[in-house]
C-alpha cells in the first residue's frame, strides 16, 4: 500500500475515537479498545500497518494495530509504558478521547505467504504487531502450509494475551511456541532466547515465509537463524521500529538508510535490510 | 527416577541422538556398551550444583531445567533442555563439580554415561577425545551466546 501524501485528503487530521475498553496486559503494558466518533468511517488497515495516536496535551506516538482486521469498527492498540506519551496512552480509562490518524506504513506479506509455511518470531511487544496477521491466515487456514509460531518475552509476568495465547496453543492446525529469558520454578514451559526454540520448529525452508517483528537485535538474530536454515533473505520479513513523527514520509524523523520507516516500512523485506542492520548509526 | 537399565536398544539410541550422529560408529559403539538409560519423573534432579559430576547425560524425551539458587532468591530457570541435548559439561572438566542444578520439569527420558569411564575411553584414544571436543564446543559456544543475549535483555529495551 502507498503511504498517504499530502495530496490525499487530510492526513493530519485526527478523528476522536472513544476509549471502548481497557485491560492490562502486564505490569506496563494495556491493551485499549477504540471506537470511531459516530459517522466515521471504519478505519480499514492491512496486518501490520500502525497509527499515530494522540492523547489531547500530552503528544502523540505511532502505534502498531493490534486488532483483528475483520473488525474495523474496534480499533486495537497494544501499549506499553516506555515514556511520557506511552504511559499516559496506556493509562487512559474508559471514555476518554484518543485522538487517531492512520492508519500508515506497509503490512504484512500476506498474499505472497500463500501456499507457504509461515513461521512467526514475536520478542517482547512484537506480539501484537503480528497478532492481526496471524488472525487473517486464521481466518483463511487453508491458504497457508504450517504454522510456526515463536514467541520470546524477559519472563512469564512479561507475556501478553495470556487468554488468546492459550486458545492458540490449544489448535491443532498451528504450532505456538513460548520461551522467556529467564523463569522461576512455577513455569513449566521453555526457558532460552527465541532463537533456541527454531531448531524445533517444522517448517520447509525453501517454500516458507518467516516474519519477525520485536527487537532489532532479536530479529537480527531470528532472521540470520533462519538464513542458516536455509530461508531465502527476501522470504523473510522484519518490522522495523523508529522515530516516526509526520507518518507520511515527510519531517525524516524515522530516516533508516535511504528509506523512511513510516513510508517504506514499517514492514520490509530482511533481505533489503540486512546490511543497514550492521551499521551501529542506524 | 527409575533405575538404570541397559537395554541392548541403547547403542542404537545413541547413534540417532542429534549429538552423536555422523560420529565414527566404532566409538558410538564403545560408548554405547557403557551407556545406560535412566527416566526421571517430574521434579527429580539429573545433577546438583556443588555435587560431584559423575554422569554426561544425553536427553531423549522430557524437558530438564538448569536452574542457579542463590540465597534469598527463588530458585531461577535460565535455560530448558529437550530431546536431542545434552546435560552439561562439568565431567569434562577439572575439579568435576556440577555448576548448576538439572531437574526434570517433565517426564524424561535420559541416556547417561558415567564421566570416570567416559574420560578414561577419550584419554585412551585422544582421537575420539578430539572428535567429542568438537561437538561439545560448538553446544558450550552456543550456550555462552544465548546466556551473553539473555544478559543484554533484549525484550527489556
Amino acid at each position: 500500500m502507498n503511504a498517504p501524501s499530502l495530496e490525499t485528503p487530510n492526513p493530519w487530521l485526527l478523528a476522536p475515537y472513544s476509549v471502548q475498553e481497557r485491560k492490562a496486559e502486564t505490569a506496563d503494558t494495556a491493551t485499549i479498545v477504540l471506537a470511531p466518533p459516530t459517522g466515521h468511517p471504519p478505519l480499514r488497515f492491512e496486518p501490520g500497518q500502525f497509527n499515530m495516536l494522540y492523547l489531547f496535551g500530552v503528544g502523540e506516538i505511532p502505534v502498531s494495530i493490534c486488532g483483528d482486521p475483520t473488525d474495523p469498527e474496534h480499533v486495537v492498540h497494544t501499549i506499553r509504558s516506555a515514556g511520557r506519551i506511552s504511559a499516559a496512552l496506556g493509562g487512559v480509562t474508559t471514555g476518554a478521547t484518543v485522538g487517531v490518524r492512520g492508519p500508515y506504513g506497509t503490512g504484512w506479506p500476506i498474499e505472497e505467504a500463500t501456499g507457504k509455511d509461515v513461521v512467526i518470531v514475536a520478542g517482547g511487544l512484537g506480539l501484537p504487531p503480528l497478532r492481526p496477521v496471524l488472525l487473517e491466515m486464521l481466518r483463511r487456514r487453508d491458504r497457508y502450509g504450517r504454522i510456526e509460531i515463536i514467541y520470546g518475552a524477559k519472563s512469564p509476568r512479561d507475556l501478553v494475551y495470556y487468554d488468546q495465547i492459550q486458545a492458540w496453543r490449544a489448535r491443532s492446525d498451528l504450532r505456538f511456541q513460548t520461551t522467556v529469558d529467564t523463569a522461576g520454578p512455577d513455569w513449566y514451559g521453555d526457558v532460552g532466547v527465541v532463537t533456541t526454540r527454531l531448531p524445533d520448529s517444522r517448517f520447509e525452508p525453501k517454500n516458507t515465509i518467516a516474519l519477525i517483528c520485536g527487537p532489532e537485535i532479536m530479529m537480527k538474530l531470528a532472521a540470520q537463524a533462519l538464513v542458516q536454515r536455509g530461508v531465502d533473505r527476501n522470504a523473510i520479513w522484519v518490522s522495523l521500529e523508529r522515530n516516526m513523527k509526520c507518518a507520511i514520509g515527510l519531517c525524516g524523523h524515522c530516516q533508516f538508510g535511504s528509506d523512511f520507516v513510516c513510508r517504506d516500512g514499517p514492514v520490509v523485506r530482511y533481505g533489503t535490510v540486512e546490511r543497514a542492520f550492521a551499521f551501529r548509526e542506524l | 527416577m527409575t533405575a538404570d537399565s541397559a537395554s541392548p536398544d541403547v547403542p542404537l539410541h545413541l547413534a540417532r541422538h542429534p549429538f552423536f550422529r555422523g560420529m565414527d560408529p566404532d566409538f558410538v559403539a564403545r560408548l554405547g556398551a557403557i551407556a545406560y538409560e535412566r527416566s526421571f519423573e517430574p521434579g527429580a534432579f539429573l545433577v546438583r550444583e556443588g555435587d560431584p559430576a559423575e554422569e554426561f547425560w544425553i536427553l531423549f524425551s522430557g524437558k530438564v531445567a538448569i536452574e542457579i539458587v542463590l540465597p534469598g532468591r527463588p530458585r531461577t530457570t535460565v535455560q530448558t533442555l529437550g530431546s536431542g541435548d545434552i546435560v552439561g559439561w562439568s565431567w569434562l572438566i577439572e575439579p568435576f563439580i556440577s555448576r548448576f542444578d538439572a531437574r526434570a520439569v517433565k517426564a524424561t527420558r535420559a541416556l547417561g554415561i558415567r564421566a570416570a569411564s567416559l574420560r578414561s575411553l577419550l584419554n585412551d584414544d585422544p582421537t575420539d577425545g578430539y572428535h567429542l571436543l568438537l561437538r561439545l564446543l560448538p553446544v558450550i559456544a552456543e550456550r555462552l551466546e544465548n546466556t551473553q543475549l539473555q544478559l543484554l535483555d533484549l525484550h527489556g529495551a
